[in-house]
């Protein structure tokens, strides 16, 4: 046995999430009555650290960072310059597999770790306040939101079945146990068993792909299966049949039709706080696992895989449109919606190779991760919302309660109307120009009919989220008890809110970074 | 030509005034918000004015141009720019915002900051939409458009108002998104360029630009609104408050009818011939048929609103006989009716104000007890019904004169609204102002103030010297207009 001593730099902030999930542990045991202040705060602090050493260790996204920002007037140029000196100092350059090939150290893997970081980092923010007022802000909370984030990170760069399944089962179970976190509540218990037992199935299918796979290839390794099936060393029909499973097991985690059935329910019986969570960061990782098996490990099957991909994306867009109409509930309302933006990211992955040509994949996976971004901006903000007009012994969960809320506070109003637009794809916020470059993806890649169709159904779409800003602003308040949240709250969902609208305006810089990311990556 | 961005101070000073009045927060500040909005309103007139004296008349092309690199990725421009059409449309709107901020001034008594404010904000998109250059620009600002318009209705109409908001606001919604995908497929096609001047030069299958034509078609005839796609109009225009239906009959209903001249006939110059006879069968449907609806309405905006969509059937009637003086006439009409039926719904505002009435038969003799207002009124009557010596004569005459070179059965049946309009607007007219006292609140009205004689006065002004002198308009717009139709003739197979 000659063993090699692996590369640790390019998993440097793994580490540090896991050390520090450790530590949080032992800490909150000896630290009995602060020991929630001090769980979040170190938490917080971690998760913080982890995305600045994400952007450190990950090839090429500093240089990626800086030249975007070098777009900005005034100071724009000169922080750049700080930046590729650091880049310098710190950054890899190239993309670097280690751990026996297991991980690997890339800048989509790197962006894509920031933004759950960060998404993780506004979630457990917002939610914190919420937390407090139903009893249930204790350090394990935090604890098992290090540890979805380890997860979600492990996932992110996974290069390896094995350590994808790692990865996704730490983020999955983690949540399972948020979802139950209020244990007095039997809808949240109820909702957590549906989840675990739904999420089991799923695993159960992605695992029984990935054995087939397995078997047709005869590697785990993603590259090891994508040159195995390249030089048609692969029975052709076992890799199709684990194709179809595996493609199963994604869209249960990414939460579309017709693996949807566990959304709505979660959503809605889960205390609002971990719905924050589900609805934001998770499908950051979901997006990521799917580039990885589709298009790293299995993209000589795109002609396969997209079609399969394509139903699946009508049917959610419909189906997710058309259910949200129905619902009177806004945590079930924006389960369903979020089930038809998942349907949009889709549209994005499936427009990658035509016909065999492989020169729309940048523009089509870039363009999905795109729309998967500014989508966890967006279902921030509107669940920071829901969780803003919540208060002690009160849950807003019902469309209803935002009546009148541009009497009661019309800043807020104004945000909610901001996100509710963004949703429905109108401009000039960041969900116009989500919709924009994957409809301008679908489009080259020959598919105007679905383009059609799914402008359609955006109508349709548009219909509930105008419901929600007639509540807002057109009703009388029938509750005038005022918003009562923390400072810090208030300022983060307002500069989320600013930055639907900011991100609107100037859409390029995010656009740009997901795109270099891919083209670093691919 | 000047180095300043005049296009761009138009779009942004109402857009980012409209922000600062919005900031001045509760109705406690309502008479700062008032002033201040009057400010914004009157500088970004202001800023308009040089697009008028610096014009160059004898160029069709692009005046005023700015460019700038917006989104990359896409190819993207920030790229405005305003040729002998748009201009007067820019125009327009800069002044009726201004006339906007006046008729709200007392009516409006609640979240007067947010009233204002959006329709600041409004104005400058509307702005930007008539010289966006660039595809997605104008998209944006066309779609964005959507939410005051739809908040200014919901949060200050009447009984039915939400009804209404929404069935306006999905109704342009689902023309816009098919105009979308048709913007995406000529990025296409033009191998990654938006510009939409660079459309023009863009050579099209006819199938192409049949389906470009529809996907066209369906987002501006929603917008102009062409018959059977008017539905929403009367609705919103009822609902509205009396702002609200002046910017919709004043501005938003030309922005369908200026997508036609921008985007569906330089662009698809063969589909727009060979649809052309479809095209001027609907606008006959809207100016007879609509004119009928209107005689039997008695709700005096509804049958205002329903001379609009009458008058917007002349308009997309000048646009698809393609000749000079239907083009012309449809453009003067436009600008006409900017006045007219702004000018209309305000004197229904004034009465609905004292009366909260807008039923024709809850008034008569109303020139006993407002008889400076009945002289306004009248004036704008006529226009309406296109009476010689009014600026609504001289669209309409051009019109038909366009339709008689065309064909002489068209003219015939175009030639009919001159007798509509007359019968639908008098009748209504007589009904309300003549005639015995209808019953004790008519005897009660009070005469105008100085606030409603004021912009009842410019506006009067606008039609009279617009009627009686329209030469500096057809001025402006004659070598743009000639431009165009060259462009037309000329076969992009």
């Amino acid at each position: 046995m000659n063993f090699v001593v692996p590369d640790f730099y390019p998993a440097a902030a793994e580490i540090l999430v896991a050390v520090m999930a450790l530590v949080i542990m032992l800490a909150s045991t000896f630290a009995r009555r602060v020991a929630s202040d001090l769980a979040y705060g170190l938490t917080q602090l971690t998760l913080v650290f982890a995305a600045l050493v994400s952007v450190l260790v990950s090839p090429n996204l500093l240089a990626a960072v800086a030249a975007v920002i070098s777009e900005v007037p005034l100071f724009g140029v000169r922080l750049a310059e700080v930046l590729m000196s650091l880049a310098e100092g710190y950054a890899a350059n190239e993309v670097v597999a280690t751990f026996n090939g297991m991980f690997i150290g890339d800048m989509l893997g790197g962006l894509l770790k920031v933004f759950s970081l960060l998404a993780v980092a506004v979630a457990l923010l917002y939610g914190r306040g919420y937390l407090a007022d139903r009893k249930i802000d204790r350090p394990e909370y935090y604890l098992l939101s290090l540890l979805m984030s380890l997860g979600m990170m492990v996932m992110i760069s996974a290069n390896h079945m094995l350590s994808l399944y790692m990865g996704l089962e730490m983020m999955s179970l983690s949540l399972y146990g948020m979802v139950a976190f209020d244990r007095e509540s039997s809808r949240a218990t109820e909702a957590a068993m549906k989840y675990f037992v739904l999420g089991a199935l799923a695993s159960g299918l992605l695992l029984y792909g990935m054995s087939m796979i397995y078997g047709a290839t005869g590697s785990l390794e993603l590259s090891g299966i994508a040159q195995s099936i390249y030089h048609q060393a692969a029975n052709k029909t076992v890799l199709v049949f684990g194709l179809v499973f595996i493609v199963a097991g994604l869209a249960f985690k990414l939460g579309v039709v017709p693996f949807h059935m566990w959304v709505p329910d979660v959503y809605q019986g889960a205390p609002t706080a971990v719905t924050l969570m589900i609805s934001s960061a998770p499908k950051l990782a979901a997006f990521a696992m799917a580039m990885r098996l589709l298009v790293y490990g299995l993209f000589e099957l795109a002609d396969q895989w997209q079609t399969m991909l394509m139903f699946l994306s009508v049917l959610s867009i419909v189906l997710g449109n058309l259910a949200a109409i129905a619902q009177s509930n806004i945590k079930r309302m924006l389960a369903y919606s979020g089930i038809s933006h998942m349907g949009f990211v889709l549209l994005g992955l499936l427009a990658g190779v035509v016909d065999g040509d492989r020169n729309f994949a940048l523009n089509a996976y870039s363009s999905a991760m795109f729309y998967a971004v500014s989508y966890v901006i967006m279902s921030l903000a509107s669940f920071g919302m829901v969780i803003l007009l919540s208060r002690a012994g009160f849950e807003a969960e019902t469309i209803e309660d935002f009546k009148g809320l541009n009497k009661r506070n019309s800043w807020f109003a104004a945000l909610m109307m901001i996100v509710m637009f963004s949703m429905a794809g109108i401009p000039f916020f960041i969900g116009f120009f989500a919709k924009l470059s994957v409809l301008q993806a679908v489009v080259a890649a020959g598919h105007v009919w679905l383009a059609v169709l799914a402008v359609m159904m955006s109508v349709i779409g548009a219909f509930y989220y105008l419901r929600v800003v007639k509540v807002m602003y057109f009703d009388e308040p029938t509750d005038s008890a005022p918003i009562r949240a923390q400072g810090e709250v208030r300022f983060l969902l307002s500069a989320n809110g600013l930055a639907i609208a900011v991100l609107g305006l100037l859409p390029q810089g995010l656009m740009s970074l997901c795109a270099y990311a891919l083209l670093a990556s691919l | 030509m000047t180095g300043m961005p005049f296009l761009s101070l138009a779009i942004w000073i109402p857009i980012l005034g409209g922000l600062l009045v919005l900031a001045t927060g509760s109705d406690r500040n309502a008479p700062l918000a008032r002033s201040l909005s009057m400010l914004v309103a009157l500088v970004g007139c202001a800023v308009t004015i040089p697009l008028f004296t610096q014009f160059d008349a004898g160029s069709s092309s692009m005046q005023f141009g700015e460019f700038l690199p917006w989104i990359p990725r896409f190819n993207i421009n920030y790229h405005l720019g305003v040729d002998g059409i748009s201009v007067l449309f820019v125009l327009l709107n800069s002044f009726i915002t201004i006339i906007v901020v006046m008729a709200g001034w007392q009516v409006i008594q609640e979240k007067v900051a947010q009233y204002m404010a959006a329709f600041l904000i409004m104005s400058g998109l509307m702005n930007g939409i008539f010289s966006a250059l660039d595809g997605i620009l104008f998209y944006v600002f066309f779609e964005a458009s959507l939410i005051p318009l739809y908040l200014v209705i919901g949060i200050w109409g009447g009984a039915n108002r939400v009804y209404a908001a929404i069935k306006f606001f999905l109704y342009t919604l689902l023309g816009s998104l098919l105009m979308l995908i048709a913007l995406l497929y000529l990025f296409m096609e033009a191998g990654g360029s938006f510009s939409i001047l660079d459309w023009h030069k863009l050579p099209l299958a006819m199938p192409a630009q049949t389906l470009i034509f529809w996907a066209f078609l369906i987002a501006f005839a929603v917008k102009v609104p062409m018959w059977p796609v008017h539905t929403w109009l009367p609705d919103a225009h009822v609902e509205a408050p009396t702002g609200g239906s002046v910017v919709l009959a004043a501005i938003a209903l030309k922005l369908g009818a200026y997508g036609f001249l921008r985007f569906s006939l330089p662009i698809v110059p063969d589909a727009s011939q060979a649809m052309a006879p479809m095209m001027i069968a609907l606008s006959l449907i809207a100016v007879i048929y609509i004119g009928f609806v209107a005689l039997v309405q008695t709700d005096m905006k509804k049958l205002v609103a329903y001379s609009s969509i009458s008058h917007m059937g002349f308009v997309t009637l000048g646009f698809f006989m393609f000749n000079v003086v239907g083009l012309e006439g449809a453009l003067v009409q436009m600008i006409s009716h900017g006045f007219v039926s702004g000018a209309m719904f305000l004197c229904i505002g004034v009465l609905y104000d004292r009366m909260h009435t807008r039923n024709i038969a809850d008034y008569g003799g109303v020139v006993k007890t407002m008889p400076k207002f009945a002289a306004f009124f009248m004036l704008f009557a006529m226009a309406n019904a296109g009476l010689p010596g009014t600026s609504g004569f001289i669209g309409e005459f051009m019109v038909v004169l366009g339709a008689v070179q065309f064909n002489f059965w068209v003219a015939f049946a175009a030639a009919t609204t001159l007798i509509l309009g007359a019968a639908y607007t008098l009748w209504m007219y007589k009904r309300v102002v003549f005639g015995v006292v209808g019953n004790s609140h008519v005897a009660e009205l009070e005469d105008i103030g100085g606030r409603e004689f004021a912009f009842l006065g410019i506006l009067a002004l606008c039609v009279l010297a617009m009627g009686l002198y329209p030469f500096p308009f057809t001025e402006v717009m004659h070598a743009s207009v000639n431009e165009l139709l060259r462009h037309v003739a000329v076969s992009k197979l």
